[in-house]
């Protein structure tokens, strides 16, 4: 990647609080294109309201969250929905519409955002069904009928309708099994090199972390340790040596040489 | 003139220059000059991309399917610059099986819908009624079981429910009740008026109310609101599996979730139903007061004399069976819902619109028991 690579991402000064707790003090976080960047952190450590306050979920304290070098805090709707509509978002359970067949819910955003034949639309979200390994047969299933890995990946072909950029995956290999989470990886890896994706990712999956990401972000006392992955693990924080030196770091360490 | 390409054409061959960026946002505009180009008769088309700067995967297919409509009419496709690798990425994704989306083998069968649909309509009231049965069963033999022991009854449980669908409903069942009194009332006044005859206004108000009308529109305010808070709070435990870790833990939802609606339910109306009557009563005695000049004494002296030994106890009795079959409809639906959203919403209203007809069913059923046994 050049060294002057464009942001795609930037969060500066992010405050959090909910009453008298305190979920981030000062946080900065640049994401450059083309990256897979993992955000890690313990449990209430507040990854996800991190995500949601890049969503525009919810709204922080203070700080500003620019998406694209735009600040949505400044945006007007119409420029927010143009924001929205660049980037594809997954949520840890896949937040299918549970009334839509999974080719519909990929038609969704479609139809939102288009006006196109019925035909056009078939096509075009049969095509991301078939780039995220997913039959036609299970196009036709309702998310109820559908395995947790399956839900994963027509999440992503949902995420992925519109041909954004920029993609957010909240946990997007929790729940599987080891098998259906490396072959989760596998897609990701192989979609970011065929379609030079931006990835956000949280995950606790260290797995996940060594084969996909190159700079990984990780939350602790409120802020964020932001290097490349090669040189966060020997970050001198003892959370984050907990957490790639633990027992079950080990075996990926021996694996992967990190 | 156009933002996504520049055509140039001569006698038999068309050079494409295609420009800026091909964003699946912008896909009706690509799709509209693309379409606005004449094919017929290119016998080379030749693309350029070198002022391409994005082509992304919806609109390299939509390049994809105008590169094929060339070659079909027999024109020589070729790149000038780089073909955009996108292409080989589309071509590998459509190589990954079958294409088709789904849906399309159920259009065939269009003529012999009508009878499909009747078929699976009967085989699915069948299914409807023998599962309907076995609820009732289910709940009879769970509910005789718990009637041995104070503490699988719920004793608490059933306290919230008298709570919830008796105490919080007295102002609306109150309201409804006077309102419902003062038009009959005001009604049967116009009428006997003309015969002199207002006195018969308070034997109206009365019987109605106690017999009929007080415990009916009780049992369908409650259907409203209780029944649908049934459907959907079962509705909504099973959808996020609570009630299967109930299964799990070795509980019984019948005795935790159904029995103690039940019973609550027919605990409260029957209250409610007493209440209704006595403000329905109390509506009757204003109307009367201010607008037919009768006083209150005379008022309660006609009510006394016109009520039989049963007229009040025909509409409290009804009130518990009533009561019953709320429950079971609100908590039968609510244990049915599986699957999405959607099926909570349309088995509440299921829930809701039954209740309400089983209540009016069963009311005529209780009017021709009644007229036959002579109360």
């Amino acid at each position: 990647m050049p060294e002057a690579a464009r942001v795609v991402l930037d969060v500066r000064g992010l405050v959090n609080r909910f009453g008298a707790q305190v979920v981030h003090d000062g946080l900065d976080m640049q994401v450059y294109a083309e990256d897979v960047f993992g955000i890690v952190g313990g449990s209430g450590a507040g990854k996800s309201v991190l995500l949601r306050s890049i969503l525009g979920l919810e709204h922080p304290e203070s700080g500003v969250v620019s998406i694209g070098g735009r600040d949505l805090a400044r945006l007007t709707d119409a420029e927010l929905r143009s924001v929205k509509a660049d980037y594809g978002v997954t949520f840890q359970a896949g937040a299918l519409y549970s009334s839509l067949t999974v080719l519909q819910n990929v038609q969704f955003p479609m139809i939102e955002h288009l006006r196109l034949p019925v035909q056009a639309l078939d096509e075009l979200a049969m095509l991301k069904i078939r780039l995220v390994g997913l039959s036609a047969e299970t196009a036709g299933k309702y998310p109820a009928q559908l395995s947790g890995g399956m839900v994963k990946r027509a999440a992503l072909a949902r995420a992925l309708a519109l041909d954004p950029q920029l993609l957010f995956l909240d946990e997007p290999t929790s729940g599987l099994d080891p098998i259906g989470a490396a072959g989760f990886d596998d897609l990701l890896h192989e979609l970011h090199s065929q379609l030079r994706l931006t990835v956000v990712m949280i995950t606790h999956d260290l797995d996940s972390i060594f084969r996909n990401c190159n700079r990984v972000g990780v939350l602790v006392d409120r802020r964020m340790e932001v290097d490349t992955l090669a040189r966060i693990v020997d970050h001198p924080n003892p959370w984050i040596q907990a957490y790639f030196h633990g027992e079950r770091a080990r075996a990926r360490e021996a694996k992967y040489g990190a | 003139m156009t933002d996504y390409l520049a055509a140039r054409r001569s006698a038999d061959s068309l050079e494409l220059a295609l420009k800026g960026e091909w964003r699946a946002l912008r896909l009706n505009e690509i799709d509209a000059e693309l379409s606005a180009l004449d094919l017929a008769g290119v016998r080379t088309l030749e693309i350029a991309t070198q002022e391409l700067t994005l082509l992304d995967l919806s609109s390299a297919w939509r390049l994809r399917e105008f590169i094929a409509a060339a070659e079909r009419g027999g024109a020589k496709v070729s790149f000038r610059g780089a073909r955009p690798e996108r292409l080989e990425v589309l071509e590998e994704a459509l190589a990954r099986g079958d294409a088709r989306a789904p849906g399309d083998e159920h259009s065939h069968e269009s003529h012999l819908e009508p009878v499909t649909e009747l078929g699976h309509y009967v085989v699915s009231a069948a299914r409807d009624a023998r599962s309907g049965l076995a609820f009732l069963g289910r709940v009879a033999v769970v509910m005789l079981a718990a009637a041995g022991s104070a503490r699988r009854l719920r004793p608490t449980a059933i306290a919230r429910h008298i709570y919830d669908t008796g105490v919080t409903a007295i102002p609306i069942v109150a309201l409804i009740a006077f309102l419902i009194s003062v038009i009959i009332a005001f009604l049967s006044a116009q009428q006997l008026q003309r015969f002199g005859a207002e006195i018969f206004v308070v034997d109206l108000v009365t019987i109605g109310v106690l017999r009929e009308l007080g415990v009916l529109l009780t049992a369908v305010i409650v259907a409203g609101r209780s029944g649908s808070a049934f459907a959907a709070e079962i509705g909504a435990m099973c959808l996020n599996e609570e009630v299967d870790a109930l299964y799990a833990s070795g509980a019984d939802p019948y005795e935790l979730l159904v029995v103690p609606r039940i019973l609550g339910l027919m605990i409260a109306l029957p209250l409610l139903t007493v209440i209704a009557d006595a403000i329905g009563l109390a509506g009757g005695a204003l109307l009367c007061r201010f607008l037919l000049d009768i006083p209150l004494t005379q008022y309660l002296q006609r009510v006394s004399e016109s009520i039989g030994a049963w007229t009040f106890w025909v509409g409290v009795l009804k009130a518990p069976i009533f009561a019953m079959l709320i429950a079971l409809a609100g908590t039968y639906r609510g244990l049915q819902v599986s699957g999405s959203s959607r099926e909570l919403g349309r088995l509440t209203t299921v829930a809701v619109v039954q209740s309400i007809f089983i209540i009016i069913l069963a009311d005529a059923l209780f009017a021709v028991l009644f007229m036959e046994i002579n109360i």
